[in-house]
C-alpha cells in the first residue's frame, strides 16, 4: 500500500465550513444571475404554460363555470411547474455537458451538489413565477375563488412539485448531449402531461389509461394541486411518497451517470 | 513518512479504454513540486486522457492514479489545483469579475480577484460580459480562473492556442512568474516552441505511452541529427551519393542536407566547392526530435502489427 498522505511538508490549508457554504452560495447566485441576464431561456419555459392556461382554463371553461377554472387552476399549475424542471435542468444540463462546462466544474473544487443546488433554486423560482402568473390570471380573469391559505398551499405544491421533474429532466439531460434534449424532453413532457389528465380529467380518458395513470409522477403532483385548491378529499401521503420515490430514483440514476459518464 | 520530494501528482502504469479503443496503455508520469513540465504528443496520444485521469474526470481501468497523494476525485487534492481546459464554454452572460470570484469561492485561500486579474492580463476587462470578449481574451479570462485558487499545480490544457504572438509571450512571462513563486505546471501543447521556452522537463506520449522523458536538451540529444546549410554550386544528387548524408534537398538555391555527421559533410562540401557561402550547421530542434520520436515509436508499432498478422 501506497502512502495516502499528502506528498508535502506543509499541510494544505483546510477550507473552513463557512467558506464551502459561500461556494454554494456564489454557485445559486451565478446561475440565477446568468438566467435572469438571458431571459430568452427561461421565459418561454414559463410563458407557454400560462398561455395554455388562458386559452383552454380561462376563454375556453367559461361557460362551465368557476370550478371548472379552479380545477384547470391546479391541473395546467401542474403541467407548467413540470416545464422549468424538465426543460430548465435538462436543457441546461445536456448544453453544458456538450459545452464543456461541466466537464470543467468537475475538474475544479466546486463542492459537488452546489451545481445541481444551484439549477433546482432556478427552476423552484421558475415555478413560484409561474403559479403566481397563473394565480393571477385565475382570480382577476377566471373569477375563481380561492382561500389566501389555498393559493399559499398551491404555491408550496408547485415550488416542491417541480423537484421530481428536475430529476427527471436531469435525467435525460445526462442521457442526451446538446441539441437533441429539447425533442426528445418534449416527448416526455407532452404525452405524460395528457396521460396524466392535466389537459382534459382523467374520467374523460379511456379507462385503460385511467388505470396506468400513476405510473406518471405529474398524477401523483395533479391530486396534491387539486387538494390544494379543495377538490380532491383523498389521502395524499401516498402522492408524496410517490414523487419522493420518483426524485430519489431519478436523481440517483442521474448522478450515476454523471459520476461514470461526466 | 512523506517527503517533500515525493511526487505531487503521478500516474503509474495507467490504463483506459474507450469501448475497444485503448487510450493508455500503462502511462506512467510523475510530476514534482515546483516543476513545470510539458506533455507532448500526436493527436490522440492519449495526453487529454492522462490529464482526465489526473483531474478525476476519468477513472483508470488499471494501474494507480494520484493527486497529492490521494485519489483525485476527492475534492481535498483538487483544491489544490488551478485548471484551464482546451474548450469550456464559460456562461455567456456573467461578467469577468463575476467568474472569477465564483471561482475563487471554492478555494480556501484564494488570491483577490484584483491580483488575479492582473495575473492573469485580464484586469481592463471585468465589467464584461464573458461572450462580449475575443477568443484570445476568452483564453486570458480562463488563465485567470486557474490561477484565482492559489494552486500549487497548475493544468494548462493548450494554454496558448488562438493567441497571437505578443500575448502569448506575456502568458508565458505570467506561467513563469507563477513557477518562480513554487508553482508546479502540467502544460500540454501543440507548440514546441513553447515547451522549448518554458519546460524544465519534457515529456513525450505516443500510442498511450509515454516514449521518452527527460529535459529539452535529452531530447534534442536523442536525435543525432544536424542540419547543415549553405549556398554553392554541388550538385544535389552527388550530395545525396555521400554516406553520411541522410538526406538533402535544394530550396531556393540553398542547400539543405540532414546528417548525423555533420563534420564530415562539411569537408566533403567544402572540397567539392571551394566557392561554397553562407555556411551553417545546427543541432536538431525540439521539432525535429519529436517528429523522430513520434514516427519511431509509430515505425515499431506498425512492424508489431505486420508480425501478428
Amino acid at each position: 500500500m501506497e502512502t495516502v498522505m499528502p506528498a508535502n511538508e506543509a499541510a494544505p490549508p483546510a477550507m473552513p465550513h463557512c467558506r464551502v457554504i459561500g461556494a454554494y452560495l456564489e454557485e445559486a447566485r451565478s446561475e440565477c444571475l446568468r438566467y435572469l441576464r438571458a431571459p430568452g431561456f427561461m421565459l418561454p419555459v414559463m410563458l407557454f404554460p400560462a398561455m395554455f392556461y388562458l386559452l383552454f382554463g380561462v376563454l375556453m371553461a367559461k361557460s362551465n363555470g368557476a370550478d371548472a377554472a379552479r380545477y384547470l387552476l391546479a391541473s395546467y399549475g401542474v403541467f407548467g411547474v413540470m416545464s422549468p424542471g424538465l426543460f430548465g435542468f435538462g436543457v441546461s444540463l445536456a448544453l453544458e455537458r456538450d459545452g464543456g462546462l461541466l466537464t470543467f466544474k468537475r475538474a475544479l473544487p466546486m463542492p459537488p451538489g452546489a451545481y445541481l443546488l444551484g439549477k433546482m433554486l432556478m427552476a423552484m423560482v421558475a415555478a413560484g413565477v409561474l403559479i403566481l402568473l397563473l394565480l393571477a390570471m385565475a382570480l382577476s380573469l377566471g373569477h375563481v375563488a380561492l382561500a389566501p391559505a389555498q393559493a399559499g398551499a398551491l404555491l408550496l405544491t408547485g415550488m416542491l412539485g417541480v423537484l421530481p421533474f428536475c430529476a427527471l429532466g436531469m435525467f435525460v439531460g445526462t442521457l442526451i448531449k446538446g441539441q437533441g434534449a429539447p425533442g426528445m424532453l418534449n416527448l416526455i413532457y407532452l404525452p405524460m402531461s395528457f396521460l396524466s389528465g392535466l389537459w382534459m380529467p382523467l374520467p374523460m380518458l379511456p379507462a385503460f389509461l385511467q388505470r396506468i395513470a400513476p405510473v406518471w409522477p405529474s398524477y401523483h403532483l395533479d391530486r396534491l394541486a387539486l387538494a390544494a385548491v379543495g377538490m380532491n378529499e383523498g389521502p395524499l401521503r401516498g402522492h408524496v411518497l410517490a414523487l419522493i420515490g420518483f426524485a430519489a430514483a431519478f436523481l440517483l440514476m442521474a448522478a450515476r451517470r454523471l459520476r461514470r459518464y461526466g | 513518512m512523506p517527503h517533500a520530494h515525493d511526487p505531487i501528482a503521478r500516474l503509474d502504469g495507467a490504463i483506459k479504454h474507450y469501448g475497444r479503443l485503448t487510450a493508455l496503455a500503462g502511462a506512467d508520469l510523475q510530476l514534482h513540486r515546483g516543476e513545470l513540465l510539458a506533455l507532448l504528443g500526436p493527436n490522440g496520444a492519449g495526453k487529454t486522457t492522462a490529464i482526465g485521469l489526473l483531474l478525476g474526470l476519468l477513472r483508470a481501468d488499471g494501474g494507480s492514479v494520484e493527486l497529492f497523494g490521494q485519489d483525485p476525485q476527492r475534492i481535498e487534492a483538487r483544491r489544490r489545483i488551478g485548471v484551464m481546459l482546451q474548450n469550456a464554454a464559460l456562461p455567456p452572460t456573467l461578467r469577468v469579475g463575476e467568474l472569477l470570484r465564483l471561482t475563487a469561492s471554492y478555494y480556501p485561500s484564494p488570491r483577490t480577484l484584483q491580483e488575479s486579474a492582473e495575473l492573469g492580463g485580464v484586469a481592463d476587462l471585468l465589467r464584461r460580459p464573458y461572450a462580449k470578449l475575443s477568443g484570445g481574451q476568452q483564453r486570458r479570462v480562463q488563465f485567470a480562473l486557474a490561477l484565482c485558487g492559489r494552486p500549487e499545480l497548475l493544468f494548462l490544457d493548450e494554454p496558448t492556442v488562438g493567441m497571437d504572438i505578443e500575448v502569448r509571450q506575456r502568458l508565458w512571462a505570467a506561467i513563469r512568474r507563477l513557477v518562480a513563486e513554487g508553482c508546479a505546471v502540467l502544460l500540454t501543447t501543440h507548440y514546441l516552441e513553447e515547451a522549448e521556452a518554458l519546460a524544465d522537463r519534457v515529456c513525450v506520449m505516443s500510442r498511450g505511452r509515454m516514449i521518452h522523458q527527460g529535459t529539452v536538451d535529452e531530447l534534442r540529444a536523442r536525435v543525432a541529427l544536424k542540419r547543415v546549410r549553405c549556398l554553392g554550386t554541388v550538385p544535389l544528387e552527388v550530395v545525396r551519393g555521400w554516406p553520411e548524408v541522410s538526406e538533402a534537398r535544394r530550396e531556393n538555391e540553398r542547400l539543405h542536407i540532414g546528417t548525423a555527421e555533420a563534420e564530415a559533410v562539411v569537408r566533403r562540401l567544402l572540397d567539392a566547392d571551394p566557392q561554397l557561402r553562407e555556411l551553417e550547421v545546427q543541432r536538431a530542434g525540439l521539432a525535429e526530435a519529436f517528429t523522430e520520436l513520434t514516427r519511431d515509436a509509430a515505425g515499431v508499432a506498425a512492424n508489431d502489427q505486420r508480425e501478428a498478422a
